[in-house]
């Protein structure tokens, strides 16, 4: 059937495309690798680079040492080279290469050297490496140099043949996402004799160490292994090209494999293995650690082992888990074997074990429980030798804290013994054993497995002594009771066991609860947390409950790119928090303690991410130096940063969203108010156009009364234009927050006084009574502004009473406020309008047509309430209404 | 300066507002145009006029600037017209020298009370020793003030302040011009002594001091006394 040719498998083309096309983004990065120190890959990469640049490349030295060869400083003479940055360090001028010179200077292809190099603390990144990478990121093509001992796989391989521990090592994916490798090869022997002629440059500190190093044998096995490394990589590429063009070829099935890690300081090591037999099956590998209920009694140094194990393995390439299982060697075995099976793993690696043969036959061995279980599955046992210096457990202090729990359980003993001797006249002696029975229950479920087992030999022993006959000896008459020690000996060690390992289960499920009961508690606050402060205030108070930490959120406001949120606008920000901050926002990478940039940091700084742009930055700040966070803590927060961006994000939204319909809404009011004003405005101006168009036209031929008639006219409409110019004057101002109450000491009669004779003539034929009381208080208010209220509501008593019909202005105190009331006998205001008539462009309608323009009563409120008083409006028993101002009376008055 | 007709000095950037007013006034007094404050500087002192209409809103110099630089010099009355109502801006005018201000729009009548009341007033400086107005009478140099007929008796505080707003009639006096006149420069921020007195001194010569019909309070600029 399928004879055509064979066609690439789809999904394979696409991840190699999108590879491409990643890294055609990136910078291209040239490793030129060596087996050591003096074979000329500064040389050669010099040479490279001048090739590149004769091809009119922007060639540029970020960072060479020449270690003053002159063949090397005549070839680095030829290049532009960029400065370099000084960092001081204990009184000592360290330079380091200047990432963000070459960022800004941006040249086509820079050199760097040494690529293991690690940074003088308090550079960006610890290490060189990682400044390259990000080089390669901004899209700067990079050449650099490496030797094969810096391979953090083979780290301590090299340790092995040479006996030197090199400590600056680079993942070696960085070696496997280069585009090019070239190997820089010379004989040992050409090597040595340049050694001899001075042509090697030795760092005088380090000379016999490396004087060591540089022996033919050492030598020799660099070299081989060197060019194994470049082999393995011309093999994948070779693998790749194949897979692409569907070449068939003996392909082996998918490998995984998985490597099984235990605290304890050889986990790296079996790391490092593991992943060089994953390069060589150029397998996928995972690295699994089993969390045990035991393992809530670990010692905490214990734990960062794991920690830093898992750690190691996720740079070396491996995805790691943790697992959960219960205390029993088989059900950590069988826990490994399912999660094998469930992720098709065919290869699993563990650790020699390190314990006595007698112990792991008592207790059993995990290995031999997995070669048992695992059927198809291949078992690969790597020999992990003593290591020289293992660090001492803290036993005597751990006896010492039990030692009140040993206690107890012999108490218990003495309580049960009492006991039995109290029931012992009804009760034969063997039923006498449930009461040992219960005290070593009781040991098992709130001492332990010490105390319990305790309980249980001594119970035997108390039983024996106190209650078999022959009494008060621990000789026995009757064989039968030796059956009953042993059964009481052994029930009580068994049921200590079920019980122990049903608490620490139950403690494990505990913390396990804990953890989700963390992200659920989060979430459901989140959901409930309604604005930006509440969803701040909620992500703060957990990571602090939690974790103990001190938690800022930084996110982008305004014209800084971030600021740290807090309730109080002006609160510092420390400087460097916020450009390692920044760092993390546009980078959208983890930052500070625990991480690749910058670690010497005292904080962790967590990207805020959805999944479509970075949001914020969380930043985790421990109480105290020194402690780390868990595997399991970490993900925890990485969980929370994720709920909280979200929940950010959604707020952000919201924001969004009420802004758009609060604009909606002002355009509506806008469209109401422009309809209004322009209404208002253009009806004066109807008639002042007519009058005066009338005016001209037939002045000549019109008598005086319709002369008089049109000028009065033009002249109302004028006047009426300008009342409603200066009310949206005056709204403006108020609602511009333009408004400013210049409070002085006024006159309550004055006040009153000069807003009646500002009405003087409109006044004319009513009668006006003005009330106010001898000796009043004086009040602090805007004069002119409280003259304007007054002006306006008696403006309103004019409009909407009856001719003739009398008015009063009257003044009084009430409790801390002086009052002041406007009254006249008009028509009164609707009940339903009562609140709503000093709402701007509201007007009460009325049969007969008043004009207005609905914004005298809005200003009033304005004026008022800038004042702290109020305003209302009451209907008068009689008919007619009455419109009240109160303002408070100043302080100390 | 020519013999007849008073002359009056229409500064105003806007052509239409200039218009206007040449046209209502130019029946009674000879007007004559400028359109900036350079212009207005130049023609008090070539034209002579009795009288200047000031808008502030000048598009070189500002009117408050003008009246300063006027008042270095001569006394010619200035009424300023303009559209800002803000009391500050009233204020800085009165201060600078200005004798009214009335705010845009005004009905022709309003100005001309205002233009009689400034001629008056400068035709008959310090001269006039009894003032009348209503039921008011001040006769300043017997110091006898009375109200319908009856002498009332004033303290010299309030007596000085009825002097200066006397002499001063028809005219705005801030705040500051009162307090500096009576009181001396150290007092100009007093203001609550001015208005204590001033309200002492409604109590006796106003007949319902509630309504005052003689010391009028020009609200957040200062007091002045209403012409007969």
């Amino acid at each position: 059937m399928n004879t055509g040719p064979r066609r690439p498998d789809p999904d394979q083309l696409l991840a190699q495309v999108q590879a491409e096309e990643e890294t055609a983004r990136r910078g291209h990065l040239k490793i030129f690798l060596g087996y050591a120190a003096g074979v000329g890959k500064t040389y050669a990469m010099l040479e490279a680079a001048h090739q590149r640049k004769r091809e009119g490349l922007d060639v540029v030295i970020g960072y060479i040492e020449t270690h003053k060869r002159a063949e090397t400083e005549r070839l680095v003479a030829g290049l532009e080279t960029l400065p370099r940055k000084t960092i001081e360090y204990h009184n000592v001028n360290l330079t380091e290469m200047d990432v963000d010179i070459i960022l800004t200077r941006h040249p086509v292809l820079v050199l760097v050297d040494e690529l293991a190099h690690t940074n003088a603390p308090g550079s960006r990144h610890p290490k060189r490496y990682l400044d390259v990478e990000e080089l390669l990121n901004a899209g700067i093509d990079v050449y650099t140099t490496l030797n094969i001992q810096h391979l953090e796989s083979l780290n301590d391989v090299v340790a092995q043949i040479t006996g030197v521990m090199v400590h600056e090592t680079i993942p070696d994916r960085v070696i496997d996402e280069a585009s090019e490798l070239e190997l820089v090869d010379l004989p040992p022997e050409e090597l040595l004799d340049r050694l001899r002629e001075g042509k090697v440059y030795v760092p005088d500190q380090a000379g016999r160490a490396l004087q060591d190093f540089f022996r033919q044998g050492n030598l020799t096995a660099l070299r081989e292994m060197t060019m194994r490394r470049a082999a393995a990589r011309v093999d994948n590429q070779m693998r790749s090209y194949m897979e692409t063009r569907a070449i068939a070829g003996p392909w082996a099935a998918a490998e995984r494999l998985m490597v099984c890690i235990s605290p304890n300081p050889l986990g790296e090591r079996l790391i490092r293995s593991a992943r060089r037999l994953a390069d060589e099956l150029n397998a996928e590998w995972l690295a699994v650690y089993v969390e045990t209920p035991r393992d809530s009694t670990l010692p905490q140094q214990k734990r960062d082992m794991v920690a830093s194990s898992l750690l190691l393995a996720e740079e070396l390439g491996a995805r790691s888990y943790t697992l959960l299982s219960n205390g029993s060697m088989k059900a950590l075995a069988q826990t490994l074997v399912d999660f094998a099976r469930k992720n098709n793993v065919t290869k699993i690696v563990a650790g020699k074990p390190l314990r006595p043969a007698w112990y792991e036959r008592l207790r059993g061995s995990l290995v031999s429980y997995l070669i048992h279980m695992t059927g198809d599955i291949d078992i690969y046992v790597v020999p992990t030798s003593e290591p020289a210096h293992l660090p001492a457990e803290e036993n005597p202090l751990q006896i010492h804290s039990h030692l009140p729990r040993y206690i107890w359980s012999i108490l218990l003993v003495v309580v049960a013994t009492v006991l039995s001797s109290l029931l012992g006249r009804e009760i034969s002696p063997t039923n006498l054993v449930m009461v040992y029975l219960l005290a070593v229950v009781v040991a098992a479920v709130y001492l332990g497995r010490g105390p319990a087992i305790l309980a249980s030999f001594l119970g035997v022993l108390a039983f024996d002594f106190f209650f078999v006959p022959p009494r008060l000896t621990f000789s026995v008459s009757d064989t039968e009771y030796i059956l009953t020690f042993t059964g009481l000996f052994l029930v009580g060690i068994v049921i200590s066991a079920l019980t122990v390992q049903a608490r620490q289960q139950a403690d494990a499920a505990q913390r396990r609860e804990a953890d989700t009961a963390v992200l659920y508690a989060l979430s459901r606050d989140l959901a409930a947390a309604d604005g930006m402060r509440a969803v701040i205030k909620a992500i703060r108070t957990h990571i602090e409950a939690d974790f103990g930490r001190d938690v800022i959120v930084f996110l982008p406001e305004g014209n800084n790119i971030l600021r740290p949120y807090s309730d109080d606008p002006e609160a510092p920000s420390d400087e460097t928090e916020l450009s390692l901050a920044v760092w993390v926002y546009q980078h959208g990478e983890p930052a500070g303690r625990g991480t690749d940039t910058l670690p010497a940091a005292n904080a962790r700084y967590i990207p805020l991410k959805t999944s479509q742009r970075v949001i914020g930055v969380l930043c985790i700040k421990p109480p105290d130096e020194g402690q780390k966070l868990t595997p399991e803590q970490r993900r925890l927060v990485e969980a929370i940063a994720s709920q909280a961006a979200q929940a950010i994000e959604r707020v952000n939204l919201a924001d969004q969203a009420r802004q758009i319909k609060l604009l909606q809404a002002a355009e509506k009011l806008q469209n109401a108010l422009l309809n209004s004003i322009s209404h208002d405005l253009r009806t004066p101006l109807v008639s002042i156009t007519g009058a005066l168009t009338t005016l001209e036209e037939q002045g000549d031929s019109l008598d005086a009364a319709a002369h008089h008639s049109l000028v009065e006219t033009a002249r109302e409409e004028a006047d009426r234009l300008n009342r409603l110019v200066g009310n949206l004057l005056d709204m403006t101002r108020l609602e511009a927050g333009a408004l400013k109450v210049k409070s002085e000491t006024c006159d309550v009669e004055d006040v009153i006084g000069t807003a009646v004779g500002q009405m003087d003539e409109r006044l004319a034929g009513r009668n006006i009574q003005i009330h106010v009381p001898q000796g009043i208080q004086p009040i602090s208010v805007d004069f002119v502004l409280i003259v304007h209220v007054i002006h306006n509501l008696l403006d309103n008593a004019l409009k909407y009473s009856p001719a003739g019909s009398p008015l009063e202005v009257q003044a009084s105190v009430h409790s801390g406020e002086i009052y002041i009331e406007v009254l006249d006998r008009g028509v009164g205001i609707p009940e339903g309008d009562l609140e709503r008539i000093f709402d701007k462009f509201y007007r009460v309608q009325h049969p007969q047509q008043v004009t207005g323009t609905g914004l005298g009563l809005a200003i009033c409120k304005g004026i008022v309430e800038a004042h702290g008083g109020r305003i209302w409006a009451e209907n008068r028993v009689g008919g007619g209404s009455c419109f009240t101002i109160a303002l408070p009376i100043p302080e100390g008055k | 300066m020519s013999e007849g007709k008073t002359r009056i000095l229409v500064v105003d950037d806007e052509r239409s507002i200039r218009r206007f007013l040449s046209a209502s006034l130019s029946g009674q007094y000879e007007v004559v145009q400028a359109a900036d404050g350079e212009e207005a500087l130049r023609a008090v002192a070539t034209e002579r006029p009795d009288l200047l209409i000031l808008d502030l809103g000048l598009p070189d110099i500002d009117g408050v600037e003008v009246t300063r630089r006027l008042r270095e010099w001569t006394q010619i009355p200035i009424i300023v017209v303009s559209v800002r109502e803000q009391e500050s801006d009233k204020i800085a005018a009165l201060d600078a020298g200005a004798d009214d201000y009335l705010t845009k729009p005004f009905g022709a009548g309003e100005l001309m009370a205002r233009i009689r009341v400034a001629l008056r007033r400068s035709a008959q400086p310090e001269s006039q020793v009894v003032f009348t107005s209503d039921d008011l009478t001040v006769d300043l140099t017997s110091r006898k003030v009375t109200v319908d007929g009856q002498e009332i008796s004033l303290t010299p505080t309030e007596y000085d302040i009825l002097r200066a707003l006397v002499q001063h009639a028809g005219k705005v006096l801030t705040h500051r011009q009162l307090l500096r006149t009576v009181w001396g420069m150290a007092y100009e921020d007093e203001n609550h002594i001015l208005r204590v007195n001033v309200s002492n001194l409604r109590r006796k010569v106003e007949k319902d001091p509630t309504r005052p019909q003689h010391v009028i309070t020009e609200p957040g600029v200062g007091y002045r006394l209403k012409m007969g």
